[in-house]
């Protein structure tokens, strides 16, 4: 059941630039207003008190006012100055002033209104297809204005990255953004996209965004997101993944600061022999409270999935992990692994973690293992008897732990940009 | 360089140390000898810093300095060393860019300028020969994974690379074989000089055949209850370490 804040935000945000998916927005808001945000202590939302946070610190009065952004406030943001595809998306809305896209073979780029016209069978054959039961899959569907429809052709192997910006501008008013992308990877084709949320001004910000990627047979997809944020930045992100025969998704999820992050990322493998790849890295400080909750569903025999989330939490931050495992009745000889370690810096930080195995299928592997607690004193000392001084030290074995997984990114430009990041943050 | 005067620690409840009295000047080589759980490495811990050992009484000074007073980075910069009885595996930080770290601000203290990493490479291929230690070892995460004799060779590097004045070797040799045990006397005896001095502690005589010692004191109870010259270390290894155990009993019997 909803309630004010939720008549407040179908009513009067959104936009209706889409018409071709009039219909599913229909129903999408009509969906929203039956179920509402999730309760408080809500089972999937238990320790992330969204709707609470969100009538807190937001209005929902519309704000449709085109703002401008300067070019050299982008630049900054940018992560690799040398990027050939840049896609910036002001408040949820593409840019086509701002953004830059390299023509390239077997690439087809589009903002989601040209390609709802352009390319309106492929976004009718997606658009949608992995909707669940999450109070924000509606929500985003009901409001979303744009977004970006990224195809590769079948055998195009991608070699540019493609670099998506959501740029949300607080600098007046309260900023929202709803982008929905629609990532379509076809037969044995390779690429990688690369997401940041960057909130400017000091006002409060809220993106809830959603990603519909389907990864066909063979084909190889490369999925990063650095959430890098302001602490007045407040996200929801989805990211739906539908994978078929011998195809590879890998996700890398950074969260480096922000005000109250979740992000829910479900892979529903559906093919024999995938691999999927899900590797977070969460660095907490001050009152940042990042949730992750992962979902990865074996639903077809041989196949592989891989899981590793690190944190490391300073100050009053709060961190929340939850890793689902199911592997359907027919989905024999998977393989199956999740982590998810910890460091906890401060006794005022907070962890939840808590994986979750479902499993109807005899004959798999398995494992599961979470773990938090402090830097090993034995080898700080070690270290501090080599002449290096104790804040370094740690800096060092915590540049160590991060770096797990700063290093298993694809793209070079990418991982020499958060290692500058992370190894600042972290005094090493 | 050393003087330890009545030195007297413990952990926890527990009193390891009872009046310790040791000089060593440069140059020369002591051994500390002694059954288990005399107090040997705690002695070798209190040297270093470990921050489990409460010191209770006496005192130690290093080079004419108050050495109780410094942290244990503040003693490695100074000079000392100490190799561990159990090196710590240290995922994801590799031998090299520790080392690295460790050199250059152990040279900033020194107030010598950092190596840049032409020089620093050429100062550990010159390094590595000496304890016939393997690059491929080294730019591998810190003796993660390695052998118990990788890890103690790795030490004796590490002590090659940092130069230290007064090197402490806690049980170096403890399950080594014999061909391991040789790299790594070998790589010692290289690093001695007129300036420096090395402490060796040890349970077995067998390293002492190849790291000879000026001196070899028995620990027992906390205390140095016996010193000698090298011909002490072949005697205790003759006639283990229940004579001096009973001597010493007996006189605190009485």
């Amino acid at each position: 059941m909803s309630g004010a804040l939720e008549e407040a935000l179908i009513g009067n945000l959104g936009g209706d630039d889409l018409p071709l998916l009039q219909q599913f927005k229909e129903e999408a808001r009509s969906e929203f207003i039956r179920k509402g945000l999730p309760k408080f202590r809500e089972e999937e939302y238990k320790f992330t008190p969204i709707a609470k946070t969100l009538e807190k610190n937001f209005s929902f009065q519309s704000n449709n006012k085109k703002q401008e952004v300067d070019a050299s406030t982008l630049e900054a943001v940018k992560i690799d100055p040398a990027a050939e595809i840049n896609l910036f998306f002001i408040n949820g809305v593409f840019s086509k002033e701002h953004s830059v896209i390299k023509d390239t073979d077997g690439l087809i780029i589009k903002d989601m209104k040209s390609a709802s016209v352009e390319n309106k069978e492929q976004v009718l054959a997606h658009f949608g297809k992995l909707h669940d039961e999450d109070s924000f899959t509606s929500l985003n569907t009901a409001l979303t204005q744009d977004g970006s429809y990224i195809e590769v052709e079948k055998n195009a192997s991608i070699e540019t990255p493609v670099y998506i910006y959501h740029i949300n501008t607080a600098t007046e008013v309260e900023a929202y953004s709803f982008p929905r992308n629609l990532f379509i990877g076809n037969i044995s084709s390779k690429v990688t996209v690369i997401e940041k949320t960057v909130t400017l001004g000091g006002n409060n910000a809220f993106l809830n965004s959603l990603n519909e990627i389907f990864v066909r047979e063979n084909a190889h997809f490369n999925h990063i997101r650095i959430q890098n944020d302001t602490e007045n930045a407040y996200e929801v992100t989805q990211s739906k993944v539908y994978q078929e025969d011998n195809s590879n998704y890998s996700s890398f999820t950074f969260t480096l600061s922000g005000g109250m992050i979740r992000n829910n990322l479900n892979i529903i493998s559906d093919g024999q022999n995938c691999e999927s790849n899900m590797y977070g890295l969460y660095l907490l400080n001050g009152k940042t409270h990042a949730d992750n909750h992962t979902s990865v569903d074996h639903k077809q025999p041989n196949s592989y999935s891989n899981e590793l989330y690190k944190g490391i939490l300073d100050g009053k931050s709060r961190g929340v992990f939850n890793g689902k495992i199911y592997v359907r009745q027919e989905a024999q000889k998977t393989n199956a692994f999740q982590s998810n370690n910890n460091i906890l810096l401060a006794d005022s930080a907070t962890l939840n973690t808590k994986p979750q195995l479902e499993i109807w299928a005899d004959d798999v592997k398995c494992s599961h293992g979470c773990t938090s607690g402090q830097l090993d004193e034995e080898a700080i000392f070690y270290l501090q008897a080599r002449g290096i001084s104790k804040e370094k030290a740690m800096g060092m074995l915590l540049y160590a732990f991060a770096n797990d997984v700063v290093e298993k990114l694809p793209t070079e430009a990418v991982k020499n940009y958060l290692d500058e990041i992370v190894s600042n943050r972290l005094n090493s | 360089m050393l003087k330890i005067q009545n030195l007297q620690a413990r952990i926890e409840e527990k009193e390891i140390l009872n009046g310790i009295n040791l000089e060593v000047k440069p140059g020369e080589v002591h051994a500390i000898m002694g059954p288990n759980g005399s107090g040997k490495s705690t002695l070798a811990s209190v040297l270093a810093g470990r921050e489990d050992y409460e010191v209770t009484g006496g005192s130690i000074t290093f080079k004419g300095e108050d050495l109780l007073e410094l942290a244990p980075e503040e003693r490695a910069r100074e000079g000392v060393f100490l190799a561990f009885q159990y090196p710590v595996e240290i995922p994801g930080v590799t031998t090299t860019n520790f080392l690295k770290t460790a050199v250059n601000q152990v040279r900033e203290h020194n107030g010598l300028s950092k190596l840049d990493a032409v020089s620093f490479l050429k100062e550990m291929k010159a390094k590595m020969k000496l304890v016939e230690i393997d690059q491929s070892l080294l730019s591998r995460s810190l003796n993660e994974g390695f052998s118990g004799g990788e890890k103690k060779r790795n030490e004796i590097f590490q002590m090659a690379m940092l130069e230290p004045k007064l090197a402490i070797l806690d049980e170096t040799d403890s399950g080594l074989d014999i061909d391991a045990l040789k790299i790594v006397a070998n790589g010692v005896n290289k690093l001695k000089s007129e300036d420096n001095a090395t402490i060796v502690v040890t349970h077995y005589q067998r390293l002492l055949d190849y790291i000879v010692p000026d001196f070899v004191h028995v620990l027992y109870k906390g205390k140095i209850v016996k010193s000698g010259g090298k011909e002490l270390a072949l005697e205790l290894e003759e006639k283990g370490y229940d004579w001096i155990k009973e001597a010493v009993d007996t006189a605190e019997a009485v």
